[in-house]
């Protein structure tokens, strides 16, 4: 309902063209920026999965040699 | 174990500024085009005021503000005012860039011309930037991150002490063609005015979430980087292909750490 009289108050000759691309250019600028934000932040998730999952298979790997018995010992049970 | 990011984990002030911001922007541009009258000379044209003075009000108050984060740092020896200081700036560059290209859209209106070196207030913005371009080269130029930083915070407060004389400067020159929106001669109308103050609110808010957005993404990638470099982990996406991984040591957030900051 505003932009009906706005839109009849336009002088002529407006340069409505010049104050598109200014806003344009400027929401652009955000954007790119927001864009490279969110793919470093992509890349920070990707590095944290992998710590997690080293860190995970590493805590695995202790828990498996500390119930294994040592080898003198299972030969001995052998014997 | 290392700490998965939750959303809880997120700083707290973060998602409010964001909205905030969102909500401000609705407001200042719903004003900029259904609420402030058409000006009578330049028509339709005079909204990009709207969005390129603030940018530039905002920009030079970044770089002031960035110079006022490096004495803290200068003072303190606390890297995390290296770094605050480092993002405002940083973010007052991308801001000065949009209040270029938005004033060169408004001068080929409104002038005719893309740039008008004549113009003083055009060239010391210019000269501002062009000496603020020269920030992160010579930051990343110095290996030792101790040095980078004190280096750095030294420049930054040169050039930010820099900004406010080039501003005075400029007012004190005789010839105007930049119109005065600000200050004595300023005849805006109240409802231009009242824009233009939401509108320099929203882009404050935006320039403030940008920061914050920024600086929490710097630490979480050197926090993920030093639980790396502990773990002696270092095939990792964010750790392998990081020449300039000097640039950015973690900074030290428990205060035995600061400590141990200035001991060194």
């Amino acid at each position: 309902m505003m932009i009906v009289p706005l839109a009849t108050a336009l002088p002529e000759n407006t340069g409505d063209g010049y104050v598109a691309a200014a806003y344009i250019v400027f929401f652009a600028i955000v954007l790119i920026y927001v864009t490279i934000m969110a793919v470093r932040l992509t890349r920070v998730e990707r590095g944290l999965r992998e710590l997690g999952e080293r860190e995970q298979r590493r805590l695995q790997d202790e828990t498996r040699q500390d119930e294994a018995p040592p080898i003198q010992q299972r030969e001995r049970e052998t014997v | 174990m290392i700490p998965t990011p939750t959303p809880a984990s997120r700083p707290p002030g973060l998602r409010t500024l964001s909205i905030a911001t969102v909500v401000a922007f609705c407001v200042a541009y719903g004003l900029v085009f259904f609420y402030a009258p058409i000006e009578a000379e330049e028509g339709f044209l005079q909204k990009i005021f709207y969005l390129h003075v603030p940018l530039a009000i905002v920009t030079l108050c970044g770089f002031v503000l960035g110079g006022l984060m490096a004495i803290m740092h200068l003072r303190t020896r606390d890297r995390n005012w290296d770094l605050r200081s480092y993002v405002t700036i940083h973010m007052s560059l991308i801001f000065g860039v949009g209040t270029l290209i938005t004033g060169s859209i408004w001068a080929r209106g409104s002038w005719g011309h893309w740039w008008v070196w004549s113009e003083p207030t055009l060239v010391s913005f210019l000269i501002i930037m062009l000496l603020y371009a020269t920030y992160q080269p010579l930051r990343f130029a110095i290996e030792d991150p101790e040095r980078q930083a004190r280096y750095a915070s030294v420049f930054a407060i040169t050039a930010g002490a820099f900004v406010p004389l080039n501003y005075a400067a400029v007012n004190l020159s005789t010839a105007y063609l930049h119109p005065r929106v600000l200050g004595s001669s300023s005849n805006l109308p109240p409802s231009m005015a009242l824009t233009l103050l939401v509108a320099l609110v929203a882009i404050a808010l935006l320039f403030a979430t940008l920061c914050s957005y920024e600086l929490t993404a710097k630490r979480t990638r050197m926090l993920l980087r030093s639980r790396s470099r502990i773990l002696g982990f270092q095939g990792s996406g964010t750790t392998e292909r990081r020449p300039d991984a000097a640039r950015e040591t973690p900074v030290p957030t428990s205060a035995p750490a600061r400590a141990g900051v200035h001991a060194r």
